[in-house]
């Protein structure tokens, strides 16, 4: 099965939607509930990442019998350093986004932590894609 | 630990979720941090914070957190309301601060979370 969302940058108060429809499938889907949980955690923390971080991406899902694959793309500043910014506290939010109880540097190890595999590329000044596997079985 | 008895103790008014007043609650987490909350792996956990905001719901939804009371007179938006009760969601608005709600829970059995 194949799934597409669009997520704006910058729009808060659509943040997370991308992340419902997932959780509503996966319901549907009757995959484990603590599974679901730890997929459409880590998706959520990437979708805020999108509208925190960048000006657009395409959320892309795959979901077989054996795992669901998640890849992330936008377009946006990249990231300069992905080493630093995978470490647990370091952070460019906004004002804005720590308004909206986010960036406290926590998202991408929150993603590491929920994921079986995780994996973060970008060009400074083009975008970043974030893949994330979660196997159904393990 | 009952809804209704968590309103009770808090002077608090419920306003998403009236039907799940019986519904018990073990576990509670304050915090205003959302990525805080998102680390939370137990289930029939309460959290317990002043950010009311969409993006609130939204980590309740998606770490299946059933109940959420906003402290120190923050009040849900008819929207926040709308997406909590598709979720099943129930929130609850306090007058009293972070630190009084967290006390008064606590020491009625409430169970924390770390
Ligand atoms: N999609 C993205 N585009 C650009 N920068 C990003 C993106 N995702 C993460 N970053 C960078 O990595 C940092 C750490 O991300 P994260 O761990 O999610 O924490 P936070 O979002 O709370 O700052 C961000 O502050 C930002 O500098
Ligand atoms: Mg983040």
């Amino acid at each position: 099965m194949h799934f597409e969302f669009n997520v704006e940058g910058g729009n808060f108060s659509k943040a997370g939607t991308a992340s419902s429809q997932l959780k509503k499938i996966l319901k549907q889907l009757n995959v484990d509930p603590r599974i679901v949980k730890r997929v459409v955690v880590a998706l959520y923390e990437a979708e805020v990442n999108i509208v925190a971080h960048a000006f657009s991406g395409t959320i892309y899902i795959d979901i077989d019998t054996e795992k669901i694959e998640i890849k992330l793309v936008d377009e946006g500043p990249g990231i300069p350093d992905i080493e630093l910014a995978m470490q647990q506290g370091y952070s460019t939010a906004s004002p804005e986004v720590r308004e909206m109880g986010f960036g406290a540097g926590m998202g991408l190890p929150n993603m590491k932590n929920n994921t079986d595999r995780l994996l973060v590329t970008s060009e400074v000044g083009k975008g970043t894609t974030v893949e994330m596997t979660t196997y159904l079985n393990s | 630990m009952t809804i209704k008895e968590v309103v009770k103790l808090l002077d608090a008014k419920v306003v998403s979720g009236e039907a799940l007043l019986e519904s018990e609650v073990e576990y509670a987490f304050a915090s205003d941090l959302m990525s805080d909350v998102l680390t939370v792996e137990m289930d029939n956990v309460m959290l317990i914070t002043g950010l009311a905001n969409l993006q609130a719901i939204r980590t309740a939804e998606m770490s299946d957190i059933g109940k959420i009371i906003f402290v120190r007179k923050k009040r849900a938006t008819d929207e926040m309301i709308r997406l909590a009760a598709e979720n099943d969601i129930i929130l609850i608005e306090c007058d009293y601060s972070l630190f009084k709600t967290s006390g008064i829970l606590f020491q009625n059995g409430l169970k924390p979370v770390y």
